[in-house]
């Protein structure tokens, strides 16, 4: 090799070093802001909810080509694709708003018929199985069935109407002798369709759909229910337990004790006649 | 000279061959621009719906998927394996691509390009200085910035700033504010960088280019003897560097423009007064003497634009 081509070399070499290390940085400064971009799109608003079967939100951006197939075999116009900027989830991707449009669950699912993907899981078969959110009676104090009123169309509008919404019979406390017909979400049935938010009869819906994360909570894995294990089991979990009456204090009739009136005593269990206070106040009238 | 030298490039063509010879590719280019938009636009317009989707991913007649295979390519490496319907889909634009040279997606399909072309006239027009032009590595480390993105954040990266389905998406779906996206990439090659989106940074462009790397479609310049170095070719190019290896060749050289980075445009085709080239196929070997002589020193109509 002649010498001049060596210095050639030489020079090729620290220019493809000073290229490789401009390179480098420029995609280490570009890429920080597309990952940061890229992150950042992962936080999904709580009130955009994803068609159903989706996968969970960082998986769908890993998966959704943005093609926009789910949104056209909508056939209730339900779905749409996030515009940049207008709407909160990561741009071009399928979302809806509950109180928009609602999911109307149809039975051969097309939107995850359409997905070419995957984005949408195929494995959902039945759109009773899909989990696009919780329904949460956020607010108490405006609903009108907590209020003691009968609207139940929350109820009424659910597709699984009995079995993600009951109504819980409770108390009226305020007027003391009527009930609370109170709409309770069972998170093991409700798919999170929206509906019942979409037709809440306030102008802000007291009940909303919210995504998992918020609605729900999470009992810690060792934590067993004694009722429920009792019943698996079907019988008493550790044998030979004796279950002891009860004590009560005895009650000796005519023996006063110290403070006690004589007439004192535990009141009748069955509440029969009345609850008669143990102690009497001075001064008060029997 | 000079006014020699403000000669709009093709217009010789224009004078010798008529008006259509001299602009048919550049007219075949955007119809085929705006035929493929209005496939998509079809349903959302007028409710047939041939073909559903967008760029990214597309159904046409119920049957034929199609996929972007740069997206398919990044949710692969985001860790997600798509379903056939998708990978069958990306195979298929991978395969025409690699046939028909991969850039042609660049300058017959994306619509991004009339943007950038649009921003090219002005530029100059309003005879904008060169700019920062990125060196001829920029696209890769671009491109592997993206997929190095992806597979490190497990997302689809390129799709949340791609101005291409921006646009096209934003068309299709409903636009918000993806036009910032397509205004800043008009503004960067109008004023920062000439050529400076499609010529030097995009990512896209680059992996199609890849795929087309062995295209057999090719353009060539088989009659380069008879070149009179107008430099109109250089002038219309979009990425000039192609050119030069073909065109001033030696007599054993390929005449054939094998960059992967030709866009087989064919604007070079229509602006040639002496009809140097013509688009062909890469086994093409007829003889192409190389030329011997510069007939005129520089007679350009267009080599002060084309620096």
């Amino acid at each position: 090799m002649s010498a001049p081509s060596r210095k050639t070399t030489a020079m090729d070499r620290r220019r493809f070093l000073k290229d490789s290390a401009r390179g480098l940085a420029g995609c280490a400064v570009a890429g920080m802001g597309l990952a940061w971009l890229a992150t950042g799109a992962r936080a999904l608003p709580a009130q955009a909810l994803r068609p159903p079967g989706a996968l969970d939100e960082g998986r769908f951006l890993s998966a959704c080509l943005r093609c926009g197939l789910c949104v056209r075999d909508c056939p209730y116009d339900t779905l749409k694709l996030a515009e940049l900027g207008a709407d909160g989830p990561a741009t071009g991707t399928p979302y809806f708003t509950a109180r928009e449009i609602a999911c109307e669950m149809c039975e051969d699912i097309p939107c995850v018929a359409a997905c070419p993907s995957g984005a949408l899981d195929k494995g959902l078969t039945d759109v009773n199985d899909a989990r696009m959110g919780t329904a949460v009676l956020v607010d108490t104090e405006n609903c009108l069935n907590a209020l003691g009123l009968r609207c139940d169309v929350c109820y009424r509008v659910c597709p699984l109407i009995d079995e993600a919404i009951t109504l819980e019979l409770q108390h009226n406390a305020r007027s003391g002798h009527h009930a609370i017909f109170l709409p309770t979400v069972h998170a093991d049935a409700c798919t999170g369709c929206g509906k019942c938010e979409k037709s809440c009869v306030l102008p802000e819906a007291a009940i909303k759909v919210l995504p998992a994360r918020l609605a729900r909570g999470k009992a810690a894995e060792h934590y067993r229910l004694g009722w429920e294990e009792k019943e698996k089991a079907g019988g008493p979990l550790v044998e030979g337990v004796i279950d002891l009456p009860d004590r009560m204090p005895e009650v000796v009739p005519g023996a006063g004790g110290a403070g006690v009136p004589p007439s004192a005593g535990i009141p009748d269990p069955s509440m029969e006649g009345g609850f008669t206070p143990t102690f009497k106040l001075p001064g008060a009238k029997p | 000279m000079t006014a020699a030298r403000r000669l709009p490039a093709g217009r010789e063509a224009a004078r010798k061959f008529g008006w259509w010879r001299a602009h048919r590719f550049l007219i075949l280019r955007r119809l085929s621009q705006l035929f493929f938009l209005s496939l998509f636009l079809l349903g959302p317009w007028f409710g047939i719906w041939w073909v559903k989707g967008n760029l990214s991913g597309s159904l046409t007649f119920g049957v034929l998927p199609l996929t972007d295979p740069f997206i398919a390519v990044q949710s692969l490496l985001a860790g997600h394996w798509p379903q056939t319907a998708a990978l069958v889909g990306a195979v298929i634009v991978a395969l025409v691509y690699a046939l028909i040279g991969g850039r042609v997606y660049c300058s017959w399909v994306c619509p991004i390009n009339p943007v950038t072309d649009a921003a090219h006239w002005l530029h100059r027009k309003a005879g904008m200085p060169k700019g920062w032009q990125p060196g001829p590595g920029t696209r890769w480390w671009v491109l592997v910035m993206v997929l190095a993105v992806s597979a490190l954040t497990g997302t689809i990266a390129w799709e949340v700033v791609n101005p291409i389905s921006m646009l096209h998406r934003g068309l299709i779906f409903g636009m918000g504010l993806a036009w910032t996206f397509v205004a800043a990439v008009f503004l960067f090659d109008f004023a920062l960088a000439r050529r400076g989106w499609c010529g030097h940074l995009c990512p896209v462009g680059r992996f199609y280019g890849l795929l087309g790397s062995k295209s057999v479609l090719r353009v060539s310049a088989p009659r380069r003897a008879a070149c009179n170095d107008c430099m109109d070719c250089f002038a219309v190019c979009p990425e000039m560097h192609v050119i030069t290896p073909a065109l001033r060749g030696a007599a054993g050289d390929t005449p054939l423009i094998l960059s992967r980075d030709c866009t087989n445009c064919g604007r070079c085709i229509d602006v040639c007064a002496m009809d140097v080239f013509t688009f062909t196929h890469r086994f093409d070997d007829t003889d192409a003497p190389a030329r011997e002589t510069r007939t005129r020193p520089q007679p350009a109509s267009g080599a002060s634009r084309a620096a």
